[in-house]
């Protein structure tokens, strides 16, 4: 199982364990990560699963899709280079150790 | 309370598993006056149940309902999402291009209300919105009591989203009841559809003429989808039938979520106590109304395949009703369903759907409800109700008619 590292904007580490075919959005909620609202449950439609990616985890992701890009205009933080919604990242062994800032607010 | 008679009996004739059959009318008044119990039984009958009255498939747990709406493939929503076969009878109005579409077609038209209605587009109209909510609040603090529906859940929303769409002030008396008919039209044939449908002449005129380029002032949500024609996203006429779209799905829902969540809190004074310590929990408020109550409780999709549901097999061309409100309280994905909690993770929850048609305009609906709850949370210490609650009868929308209460200042 890989293991995602989010870090709340306090500096406070927590990895969570993904299960076979999670986002890193449902790895996040099921596991209790408040920093991660998913108002919408996933469907690409609310941006209150902002996160911002941590080194050069961020080039190992898929490529960002239009409908995200969008989003990611929207969000309540600021929208920086290494922004991404966690719905959109699936979880995969080789993405064991990703590490994802919380912003201070996802509304 | 059980006037439904909800019998089960299975049926193996045609060689499949057996599926249960229940005699139960999910559109009748005495359903709706207390959808819970019969819920259940619709849950605990199995995974796929077969409702006589209509002949159709009936899905109420969750794991079911939700994976109806994200096979929109298999489950299409071309057909109609009513009772209605579009491939077998003639739709009542022209379709919808948005909800009563599949794929490509579908994606053209949803990306447009997506830009239309997007998280950037919400904080560019959140100010106007808080601050239409604090004058319904002044308002209503001079009045002490009040009917929460008529003055509150219907009036904020009308005093907002007209005006954010661009509408004349002239004739919007007709969106209420234009919305309502919309709703009831998904119903079977019954007397609230066939009384719905021959009244709407007027209500069809008004909305169709507010649809045109020329009737919506520059700025609005309304405009903004005809300017997408004029960058060749869509055609005039597509334009037009994506604003009726706003007209049909925009205002009554919203003003049944923020009905649902004011009953929940006038009936649960803990969470109203708990809002006011914390009104940044005002959002969250709605959105687990939107779970509790399930303001639109159902929509039906039509197979284009044979195909399986759990181990029951359905064929080609049958229309699955989806039972959003029971999903939102099945006990295997919620704890403590019939619980209003303020502070649930409601996150995942079918009050709007799911998949590719969740609720285009659910950032309108959320801002909507988070800002007035937050304004009342603020301002108002008490929420007492104080005579009969009336409900109002509709075939998809849950809701109240009527709901006397009396506010103290905080």
């Amino acid at each position: 199982m890989p293991t995602i590292i989010f870090i709340r904007p306090s500096g406070e580490r927590s990895p969570v364990e993904a299960g076979e075919g999670e986002s890193a959005m449902q790895a996040a909620t099921r596991t209790g990560i408040d920093g991660i609202l998913a108002e919408c449950g996933g469907n690409a439609m609310c941006a209150t699963c902002h996160v911002y990616v941590e080194g050069d985890w961020l080039d190992r992701l898929p490529a960002i899709g239009d409908d995200e890009d969008a989003l990611l205009d929207g969000t309540a933080d600021e929208r920086r280079s290494n922004s991404r919604l966690a719905c959109q990242i699936k979880v995969t062994e080789t993405l064991d150790g990703l590490v994802l800032r919380l912003p201070e607010r996802q509304i | 309370m059980t006037p439904l008679g909800s019998s089960v009996s299975s049926n193996a004739a045609d060689g499949s598993l057996s599926i249960p059959h229940l005699d139960i009318d999910p559109f009748a008044i005495e359903f709706f006056a207390d959808p819970f119990p019969t819920h259940e039984v619709l849950r605990e009958a199995g995974p796929v149940v077969y409702l006589d009255k209509w002949g159709v498939y009936g899905v109420a747990r969750y794991a079911e309902v939700h994976a109806v709406l994200n096979d929109p493939a298999t489950f299409c929503s071309s057909r109609g999402v009513g009772l209605s076969d579009f491939k077998k009878e003639k739709p009542w109005r022209p379709p919808s291009l948005i909800l009563e579409a599949d794929p490509p077609a579908h994606t053209r038209t949803r990306a447009v209300l997506s830009r239309v209605l997007s998280p950037t587009v919400m904080k560019q109209v959140r100010d106007r919105f808080v601050a239409a909510a604090e004058a319904q609040v002044d308002l209503l603090l001079e009045k002490r009591r009040f009917d929460a529906i008529a003055d509150l859940a219907e009036a904020y929303p009308l005093s907002i989203f007209p005006d954010a769409l661009g509408l004349k002030p002239e004739g919007r008396e007709h969106l209420l009841p234009y919305a309502s008919l919309v709703f009831n039209a998904f119903g079977p044939p019954n007397e609230l559809r066939r009384e719905a449908i021959e009244r709407s002449a007027p209500h069809q005129a008004y909305v169709a003429e507010q649809c045109r380029r020329n009737n919506l002032a520059p700025g609005g949500f309304g405009a903004c989808i005809h300017a997408q024609a004029d960058q060749g996203e869509i055609t005039e006429n597509e334009a037009e039938l994506l604003v009726r779209s706003l007209l049909s799905a925009g205002l009554d829902t919203t003003v049944n979520g923020i009905g649902a969540a004011l009953y929940c809190l006038a009936r649960f004074p803990d969470q109203w106590q708990l809002l006011r310590r914390d009104p940044s929990l005002a959002r969250n408020a709605f959105e687990e109304a939107v779970r509790f109550e399930s303001p639109v409780q159902t929509f039906f999709r039509t197979t284009t395949r044979d195909v399986e549901i759990g181990e029951t097999h359905i064929g080609e061309g049958e229309k699955v009703l989806m039972f959003l409100g029971a999903a939102n309280r099945d006990p295997r994905r919620w704890n403590k369903p019939d619980s209003y909690d303020i502070t649930r993770r409601t996150s995942g929850h079918v009050g709007f759907g799911s998949g590719i048609h969740m609720c285009v305009g659910q950032l309108v609906a959320r801002l909507e409800g988070e800002v007035i709850l937050s304004a009342l949370a603020r301002r108002v210490a008490e929420i007492e109700i104080v005579g009969d609650t009336k409900r109002r009868f509709n075939n998809t929308l849950r809701g109240l008619d009527s709901l006397p209460v009396a506010i103290s200042p905080a």
